[in-house]
């Protein structure tokens, strides 16, 4: 950075060049520490490493091809029996009659995702946005380590919290309130609250993260030109870490698709294209993890619930494509 | 010309700041000439910065200061319990070390300061958005791509640019903490001749490092040293004359 030299640098740099020349003449005279020319063993070692971490990298990306290709080789025993368009927009599933529609389990899939968007992505952003903003360090030193916890805890434990806590209360007390009745309480919109509080603490981390990466002289020259600290945070702060807020939610969302075990305890397992979210619904994880012990028994059963999996790969692929796309829009626009 | 003839908008009474168990300000009692260029100068760490942010109150922002005393913009004391902090803070633009461009298009970065305020109607903002670029010099570079991120255009522009934000909400006092520190010395001399020209209406409270700056541009010097102002007054008599031992050592380049 080009910068205006004073007098003090003028008279340091003078300073430091008389250093130089006693240094260069007491090397001279002393014997040299470091054996000079080179030892062949360090410059096999050095190519030898440069390859090594080139192969393990390449093996780590090679493993979302090989996945690919397992499953779409599994897959074609069943898009042979069946034409593309009917097992993605059929919903009539009879496995022993080798009827296999997807659409339930697909739409079942996106909607307790959105459910759990719809809630998780205010509550993150707000969660994050107090921490980076508004906390003061005692809260945080207290608040971090819950958030941590909160993260850790394995998802069986948060779908017994389902059962034990959140289908009763949709059942009872949400569905009363929303003049609903006769519902089982296991529907969508329980799969997609416990999907939500898993995903949260996940989101707010990052967006935390990539809060505290907004200069904090950005905020001074904001709040500088009379901005209300509301106005702050809305108009620059966030506008500032969008892309990083996009990233956070695309990996907090990517993995609520696929998961499995909390949202299969809550979430009903019927088979039905869900009409509301008082109704069960049947994700694509749920399918495959209630299913695939009994796959080899039925005829094409093991492939359909492979191209299961391949639908679910797709979904995800798709989902980041899109927000990638997106994330890149609003990074042009700011910078 | 007497001292009680010596209009200012800044005047500090008494002020001191703890940040944690640190004294960073210590009985500061100043007033800040009106429409004089006044340069805050001393060793890094010495408290120069801080004392400038506590004219917005944007030191507060900071966890754990603690303020006492009064700093009187215009008569009101800033630090009382009803004064009106956005108010404040539009009454002074600010000008950080390095250029802080707003996330989004040149033209927005001026409109947004006047649109917060209520300035909506789209004639007056084109009007006031080319006035202020215009007064800031940066008109003729960037007149055709107003709506291009501010972010692409250099170091330079982007401090030119964010002085005409500060100045299209209307301020009576310009701050700037080192506003050339980071900048080459062409633009450097741009906003120089800037403060030069602005100083007629506004006035200009700077910190800056490099003396020879104050010596420059400056009408009136505040020397500090760990937290305290030892020696205050017009340039040519802090730079040329120093009375106090700290300060002729500072201006000799014995301490820096």
């Amino acid at each position: 950075m080009p910068k205006e030299i004073n007098d003090d640098d003028i008279q340091n740099i003078t300073e430091n060049i008389d250093e130089l020349e006693i240094t260069a003449v007491s090397t001279q005279q002393s014997t040299p520490l470091v054996k000079t020319g080179s030892n062949p063993l360090r410059v096999i070692l050095d190519g030898f490493m440069g390859k090594v971490v080139k192969a393990m990298t390449i093996f780590s990306l090679l493993l979302l091809v090989l996945i690919i290709i397992g499953l779409v080789l599994k897959s074609i025993p069943v898009l042979k029996d069946n034409p593309l368009s009917t097992l993605l927009f059929s919903s009539q599933w009879s496995p022993f009659k080798g009827e296999f529609g997807f659409l339930p389990f697909i739409l079942s899939t996106v909607y307790v995702t959105l459910i759990a968007a719809v809630i998780a992505i205010p509550l993150s952003l707000f969660t994050a946005i107090y921490l980076s903003e508004y906390a003061n360090k005692r809260f945080l030193k207290y608040a971090a380590p819950m958030l941590d916890i909160l993260g850790g805890i394995p998802s069986v434990i948060y779908g017994i919290w389902g059962v034990l806590l959140i289908v009763p209360f949709v059942r009872d007390d949400f569905s009363a309130w929303l003049g609903v009745d006769s519902v089982s309480g296991y529907s969508i919109l329980s799969g997609g609250v416990v999907l939500a509080v898993m995903v949260f603490p996940v989101v707010v981390q990052i967006v935390y993260e990539v809060l505290k990466t907004v200069p904090h002289e950005l905020r001074e020259a904001t709040l500088s030109l009379g901005a209300t600290k509301w106005e702050t945070i809305k108009k620059v702060v966030i506008k500032r870490a969008s892309p990083g807020i996009i990233a956070a939610c695309i990996l907090g969302f990517s993995r609520a698709f696929g998961e499995t075990i909390a949202v299969l305890m809550v979430v009903g397992n019927v088979v039905q294209i869900p009409k509301g979210i008082f109704d069960e619904g049947y994700p694509i994880p749920a399918l495959i993890a209630n299913n695939y012990g009994e796959m080899m028994s039925i005829p094409m059963y093991d492939s359909a619930l492979m191209f299961a999996a391949l639908i679910l790969l797709v979904i995800v692929l798709v989902f980041n494509v899109y927000a990638r796309w997106v994330l890149n829009r609003i990074e042009k626009s700011i910078k | 010309m007497t001292s009680s003839t010596i209009k200012s908008h800044i005047s500090i009474k008494d002020l001191n700041m703890h940040y944690g168990k640190n004294h960073a300000l210590k009985n500061i009692s100043i007033n800040i000439p009106d429409k004089k260029l006044t340069a805050i100068i001393g060793p890094s760490g010495c408290g120069k910065t801080t004392l400038l942010k506590t004219f917005n109150r944007l030191i507060e922002n900071v966890d754990g200061t603690n303020i006492t005393g009064e700093v009187l913009v215009d008569g009101e004391n800033i630090y009382g319990k009803n004064a009106d902090v956005t108010n404040i803070r539009k009454k002074m633009g600010l000008l950080n070390q390095r250029p802080t461009p707003l996330p989004m298009s040149i033209y927005d970065n001026i409109a947004f300061g006047m649109s917060i305020h209520g300035i909506k109607q789209k004639g007056v903002l084109n009007e006031k958005v080319e006035h202020f670029l215009r007064v800031a010099s940066l008109w003729d570079e960037v007149k055709d791509r107003l709506h291009s991120p501010a972010a692409r255009l250099s170091i330079g522009q982007q401090q030119r640019l964010c002085l005409a934000r500060g100045l299209a909400v209307e301020p009576e006092i310009i701050l700037g903490d080192e506003p050339t520190s980071a900048l080459d010395p062409i633009s450097t001399k741009h906003i120089e001749q800037k403060f030069v020209e602005l100083k007629e209406q506004y006035t200009i409270v700077m910190v800056t490092h490099i003396l020879r700056q104050a010596r420059r541009i400056a009408d009136y010097v505040i020397f500090m040293y760990l937290g305290e102002i030892i020696e205050h007054g017009p340039t040519e008599m802090v730079l040329g004359n120093p009375q106090h031992q700290l300060t002729k050592d500072y201006v000799g380049g014995a301490i820096s």
